[in-house]
């Protein structure tokens, strides 16, 4: 139900004609073109007196001496307005406090993100790799044309006049100018050619390297605007009654009581459900409480968790399709001294976001605008376009704050945009705000989904790895979805990224992959494939380890001579923690060390077993290498962060279904990290020349992994299914 | 019916019916949105205001039991233990995403009010009812130490 899709095949080979994904590379180019208009790039921000100095589609330059730095990526509380504020400033020379951070609308001919083509969109921890240049080269641009213009008002050549802390300065003469004087002349200067602009030696940097201050401002005092605080004119309220069970469809509707129930204004059916529009929030949800609605399940998913997993069990001694193929993985398995193998389980996993899907809709006759933490706005300019039978074009997004992702609001079907979309048509120029209650978005799907994994590795008689045989089974991501031609020769590298791309130096090296379609919405949570990947390969070189008697550390160095950032990381973060020393009585370290999205992390986790059979994990020390580090302490707090999203399908996060239903429901069913839960984590960055990389992902996968390695030394025991229960360890 | 209830020390005759949580009053009605929606069945905290001083979840909280309460929410918190934890939450850069941290603010402020000097044990026990799922946790430790130290 919740799978909607492009109306038509002509549609969507359209929409990707128009939108140039069908076939595109990676485009890295660098987009300064001058803005048609200024009150474009400032359409739903804060006017500010007098006409801005508009460089380019990142930058306003107010004539009060602030400025405007618009950002193109979604600010879910990975710190991206900090970020890219960061780098406009820092060749800009503008003051940090001058500098204000808001988000751009959407527009992928501005806006795209260079990591992905000519889409709009925040993902796969791209930020600022994509950003780097590009905002460096917007404020270099910027200053170029306040240089010019202090030149021509002093009459004195170009290269004499400094620039720092907004300020333009010609020392021979004392005079001196700032920003926001300079803006009205500024805009009067040629634009400069992008090929021209020279960036900044890293060793003159202020602000790169440094941890300024946060841009995401109005989060400590309730200020800071989410889409659920958004209240307009006449607005109402929607909740939407879904179906039991994915693929029903509403077969009858008595909607009496409900549109009898105070506040209620109308009951409309939509593709997913049926919607209660009503004035506010409470007398909506009483009046969908009212609700009577026969459902169609002829078509519904009825299988659960348990049926599920003995399909995927039953496949994971099949070859499926290759993605990885070194050497002769099988024949050296059947000669090898020792064979070890583990068959691993991860369950449906929700993103669970504090701030519940939500979205606000204002349908017009020829338009519609939107008010949304928008993730992936082309595809959302798209979706809607071809509901409302519009142009893309004219489905204009104004990007708020989202109260967390993790991936969910980058959905590549739009599924809640396009439900708010559908609600909204009912009631053309009126501002309707979709909410979903916690209920409503722990079982409406795009959950991580399910994965059965089977390792099998070989050691040979000196107890040297010599094969490494893995199956991953499990739904893709990308099918059916706009994203869908990313998949070559039926295989989604996004189900296997991590175990394909493992960097251990073995020498036969099979990794393969039965995907399945049980129906089941699922889309990308925080570090995608990694998610499962980082588990099965980490824990498993444990095993190996163990089994050939080596240290885990000296056994994976061993093993990744090849690749100097995984030994920067993983010997990083072994020296911080004291890798060897002793520990306490019922205490123990474990180690994992896992490349994703080009960044680099090792993690070792510290737990303690405790009296009741149960465990604590009391301490992680972690190595990032994310290249140059823009912002450390975003970098801390990210990595921070990953650990804490990562432990709760350690401990205790899992959905499940029933009969097609979902189980859970709320926090209370839906368990999740509390801070009593919570670790120290102490983390190291390692120092680097290299572009930088994204940290809002790859913090996460080695911590669970690291955790069960941790228990593997304490007990002996090794798990292979998430969450980890204690008595479901097996000796190793 | 409509329902008085004093918040952030004004007044306000709410029209709604009895049984309204108290956090969509704040929300819908007096437009009072720095409290949260979460969860709605008071598991996860970011709704959490203060009622006569004590923090409360006003997602499960009819307007008709707080009549005639003072209710505070953080757009009105004032006392000195929230400035100083406000000024800490800043100061060690706590918020990721924000949206729980109106919540996590009002519990950690009630919670220097009834224990000016708290332990780790104490903030795990005070503050295990308010999810964060940026897992800002660590930095909410050392922000409600660094305000408890600001207060000494």
């Amino acid at each position: 139900m919740l799978q909607l899709k492009p109306a038509a095949p002509t549609s969507r080979r359209d929409f990707l004609k128009a939108i140039g994904i069908a076939g595109a590379g990676l485009t890295i180019g660098v987009s300064l073109s001058p803005l048609e208009a200024a009150t474009e790039v400032a359409r739903g921000s804060k006017t500010k007196p007098g006409n801005p100095f508009v460089p380019n589609a990142f930058i306003r330059i107010n004539p009060d001496n602030t400025i405007n730095v618009v950002i193109k990526h979604l600010e879910m509380g990975q710190g991206t307005y900090t970020g890219l504020a960061t780098l406009v400033a820092e060749e800009l020379d503008a003051d940090w406090n001058q500098i204000i951070a808001e988000g751009a609308p959407a527009d992928a001919s501005r806006y795209n993100n260079l990591l992905m083509g000519p889409t709009q969109g925040t993902g796969g921890s791209t930020a600022i790799a994509n950003s780097f240049e590009q905002m460096r080269k917007a404020g270099a641009a910027a200053k170029a044309m306040l240089v010019a213009a202090a030149a021509s008002r002093w009459d004195v050549p170009p290269a004499s006049i400094g620039t720092a802390g907004g300020v333009a300065r010609h020392e021979p003469s004392g005079r001196s100018a700032s920003y926001g004087e300079l803006s009205a002349l500024a805009a009067e200067q040629p634009v400069p050619d992008p090929q021209s602009l020279t960036l900044k030696d890293p060793k003159d940097f202020r602000y790169i390297g440094k941890s300024m201050s946060r841009k995401d401002i109005g989060k400590t005092d309730g200020t800071a605007l989410f889409t659920q605080d958004v209240k307009m004119e006449g607005m109402l309220t929607a909740l939407v009654l879904h179906p039991p069970r994915f693929g029903a469809k509403v077969k009858a509707v008595r909607d009496q009581r409900t549109r009898d129930s105070r506040g209620v204004v109308d009951v409309v059916q939509i593709p997913g459900g049926v919607a209660v529009l009503a004035t506010d929030f409470w007398s909506a949800k009483k009046g969908r409480d009212l609700l009577e609605v026969d459902w169609d399940e002829s078509g519904a998913a009825r299988r659960g968790s348990a049926d599920l997993l003995e399909e995927y069990r039953a496949l994971a001694v099949k070859p499926g399709q290759v993605a990885r193929n070194d050497g002769d993985a099988g024949k050296a398995l059947s000669g090898a001294a020792r064979v070890i193998e583990a068959t691993y389980e991860f369950p449906y996993l929700a993103h669970a976001t504090m701030e519940p899907m939500n979205c606000v809709v204002k349908v017009g006759e020829n338009s519609c605008e939107i008010w949304n933490g928008a993730q992936l706005h082309t595809v959302d300019q798209a979706m809607v376009a071809s509901v409302l039978g519009i142009a893309d074009t004219d489905v204009r997004i104004n990007t708020l704050y989202a109260g967390g992702s993790f991936g969910r609001r980058a959905n590549p079907h739009s599924d809640y945009v396009v439900e708010a979309a559908h609600i909204a048509r009912t009631k053309r120029g009126t501002p309707v705000k979709l909410v979903w209650t916690r209920e409503d978005d722990t079982r409406a799907g795009y959950f991580r989904p399910m994965y059965v994994h089977r390792i099998r590795g070989a050691l040979d008689a000196d107890g040297n790895p010599i094969a490494w045989e893995q199956r991953v089974v499990g739904q893709s991501i990308l099918k059916g979805t706009l994203f869908e031609q990313f998949i070559e020769n039926n295989l989604d590298t996004s189900s296997v990224e991590g175990a394909s791309t493992l960097p251990y130096g073995i020498p036969n090296l099979r990794v393969d992959l039965h995907t399945v379609d049980p129906g089941i919405p699922v889309q990308w949570w925080r570090s995608v494939g990694h998610t499962h990947t980082a588990y099965s390969t980490e824990t498993f070189i444990d095993q190996l380890a163990a089994a050939a008697n080596r240290d885990p550390v000296e056994f994976r160095m061993a093993l990744l001579k090849e690749h100097p950032r995984h030994l920067g990381v993983l010997k990083l973060a072994a020296e911080k923690a004291n890798w060897g020393s002793a520990m306490p009585e019922g205490h123990a370290r474990g180690i994992a060390v896992h490349e994703s999205f080009n960044s680099f992390v090792a993690e070792v986790a510290e737990v303690s077993l405790q009296g009741d059979g149960s465990f604590k994990v009391e301490r992680v020390v972690c190595a990032v290498d994310c290249g140059m580090a823009v912002n450390p302490d975003i970098i801390v707090a990210q990595m921070e962060s990953g650990i804490g999203y990562g432990l709760s399908p350690l401990l205790m996060s899992e959905i499940t279904l029933d009969d097609g239903r979902v189980v859970q429901s709320n926090f209370h069913d839906y368990q999740v990290l509390r801070i009593n839960q919570m670790p120290s984590v102490e983390v190291h960055i390692v120092p680097s020349a290299e572009p930088p990389t994204g940290v809002g992902e790859p913090g996460t996968p080695p911590i669970a992994p690291a955790v069960a390695n941790a228990l593997f030394a304490a007990t002996g025991k090794a798990f292979h299914r998430l969450p980890l229960r204690m008595d479901e360890g097996v000796p190793g | 019916m409509p329902v008085t209830i004093n918040i952030n020390g004004v007044d306000h005759s709410i029209d709604a019916t009895p049984d309204t949580p108290l956090l969509w009053a704040l929300r819908d009605s007096l437009e009072l949105t720095g409290t949260k929606f979460g969860c709605g069945m008071a598991l996860c905290g970011a709704c959490t205001v203060h009622v006569d001083g004590a923090p409360v979840r006003s997602c499960t909280t009819p307007i008709s039991t707080v009549a005639g309460k003072k209710v505070t929410t953080i757009e009105g918190i004032g006392t000195k233990e929230a400035k100083a934890v406000q000024a800490a939450w800043e100061q060690h850069a706590v918020a990721q995403c924000g949206y729980c941290q109106s919540g996590q603010i009002m519990s950690a402020a009630a919670l220097l009010q009834s224990n000016p000097r708290p332990s780790d044990e104490d903030i795990d026990q005070a503050m295990s009812g308010n999810i964060c799922r940026c897992a800002t946790y660590v930095r909410i430790r050392a922000a409600i130490k660094s305000a408890a130290a600001s207060l000494a």
